[in-house]
């Protein structure tokens, strides 16, 4: 930990304000954050050019084969990983386990994910956000469940999709209900904002909000199921800030060429000739999964609430 | 009117043109060599610089930055940027414009844990100015002609050479458009002349 900084005006600097939590997703979107589960891995990422990095043990294709509890992964190897790169690096922690989330910011992460991914901690709470000066991105499937994560002091907001089966139908789903429902917003009177609040189950203040500004006052990025760079062009396509990208890099035939394709792919979204050239030759994507063939207990979306 | 572009490969290129446009400025987006051409001036923004410097790299728009901005073209560059137009960085190897004789340490100040904001005084700014530094560089060797514009624990983070102006913090993320106010300032003298 550095010490105090001193400008030249002597005013005292502030760390974990809304501003600086929000502001370094700012400065990540129009990027790609890629899963890594070793140091190797985090430098293709980075050579790839990666914004940052999400250090986990399993990526969640093997977490929905292996089964099991999903935790926070051992800090040696998030360690391992921040000698390794000079990009942001953020990682995992189980909803509603504001343990691991301190442990985390003790690691001196730069962005924690509270994630369906992991197994819950805490069947009814999220963790409360507010209390720390590390910065979260949580999952959300529709307005609601992104203004409660907000609400919460959640900095980031991502679409929960369907983690670790390379199908984006989830991801897809998940944005359009959140554009819809922030349009919908807008079209209201201010009488109705709070039956609005009431039904999307989210704070008045944030509805307020939105029915004014028309978007979300913070990052909103893609997750669960993006394999290709068109997957990745297209998430940008229906509005998202960039795109985080799981199992579909390191599951795929050759990673470094999948991971360099999707980032241009998401710089470049509009021009699909581009988007075209990047997608030749990537060899085989990850195999993807049908959502009729999980059950229930294997959506992880519908975890967290 | 000067029309002003901003560089979008990555970052927070939108906050620019926010900021730009209240001031009533003709902003335009610059991913490839062709758009740099009608620009007057042009932003370089926030993000990752690793990110920045590879898709300008892969993308053939490096040699056309340099001509351009060799030839008196004014660039303001904001903390990734900063990072980009400068000739050097300490302890790493990436893709930069060399445009500003100063070398940059990255993430100078620490992590994201140590990000902060704080009111900095600024040469040519009557009041301090409300500065956000995320994972922020600061200057480490200043050449020749390159003027410091503010400081924080006696390390440069403002710097203007000529026409290449950088801060390794972002008043992008502010309402406070000073800043903004003197680059256009800058481009619109420049044009003058």
């Amino acid at each position: 930990m550095s010490t105090e900084q001193q400008t030249s005006s002597d005013s005292t600097p502030t760390r974990g304000t809304d501003r600086v939590k929000r502001g370094l997703a700012e400065m990540l979107k129009g990027g790609v954050i890629m899963d890594v589960v070793t140091a190797e891995q985090a430098k293709i990422a980075e050579e790839a050019g990666a914004v940052a990095v999400m250090a986990l043990e399993r990526v969640p294709a093997d977490i929905r084969k292996d089964g099991g509890v999903a935790r926070m992964s051992d800090p040696t190897m998030i360690e391992d990983i921040k000698e390794a790169v000079t990009i942001p690096v953020m990682a995992k922690c189980r909803i509603g386990h504001f343990l691991e989330a301190r442990v985390l910011q003790s690691l001196d992460i730069d962005y924690i994910d509270e994630s369906e991914v992991l197994t819950p901690a805490d069947d009814e709470n999220h963790v409360d956000k507010w209390a720390f000066t590390t910065p979260f991105v949580c999952g959300a499937r529709n307005l609601g469940e992104a203004l409660r994560r907000i609400g919460e002091g959640a900095a980031m907001i991502r679409t929960k999709g369907e983690a670790g089966t390379g199908n984006i139908v989830e991801a897809v789903h998940h944005m359009r209900t959140v554009t819809n429902q922030i349009g919908e917003l807008t079209r209201l009177a201010p009488e109705q904002l709070m039956s609005a609040a009431r039904d999307l189950g989210a704070p008045y203040a944030l509805v307020v909000e939105i029915a004014d500004t028309g978007e979300l006052p913070v990052v909103n990025f893609a997750a669960g199921g993006i394999a290709t760079p068109a997957d990745a062009a297209l998430m940008m396509a229906l509005g998202c800030d960039g795109v985080f990208v799981g199992s579909g890099i390191f599951k795929a035939s050759a990673p470094p060429l999948v991971a360099k394709a999707i980032v241009e792919a998401t710089t470049f979204w509009q021009d699909a000739d581009v988007v075209a050239k990047v997608s030749h030759g990537l060899g085989a994507a990850m195999p993807g999964l049908e959502m009729e063939s999980l059950s229930e207990s294997e959506r992880l979306a519908r975890r967290g609430w | 009117m000067p029309t002003i572009g901003i560089f979008a490969l990555q970052g927070d290129f939108r906050e620019h043109n926010k900021v730009l446009g209240g001031l009533g400025m003709e902003t335009v987006d610059v991913r490839t060599p062709g758009q740099l051409d009608g620009v007057d001036g042009l932003v370089i923004p926030g993000g990752e610089s690793t990110t920045i410097g590879k898709l300008a790299d892969r993308f053939g728009l490096v040699e056309p930055l340099r001509e351009r901005i060799g030839s008196g073209m004014p660039v303001f560059g904001t903390c990734a940027g900063l990072i980009f137009l400068s000739s050097g960085v300490t302890g790493g190897e990436q893709q930069l414009l060399g445009v500003l004789d100063v070398v940059v340490q990255r993430n100078a100040f620490g992590r994201q844990n140590e990000s902060f904001e704080a009111a900095l005084d600024i040469e040519g700014l009557d009041e301090p100015f409300d500065a956000v530094f995320i994972r922020a560089p600061w200057v480490e060797k200043v050449g020749s002609g390159v003027d410091v514009l503010a400081t924080v624990d006696d390390h440069p983070v403002m710097v203007r050479q000529g026409s290449v102006l950088g801060a390794s913090f972002h008043p992008e993320l502010t309402d406070d458009t000073r800043i903004h106010q003197k680059f256009v300032d800058m481009i619109e003298e420049g044009l003058e002349e």
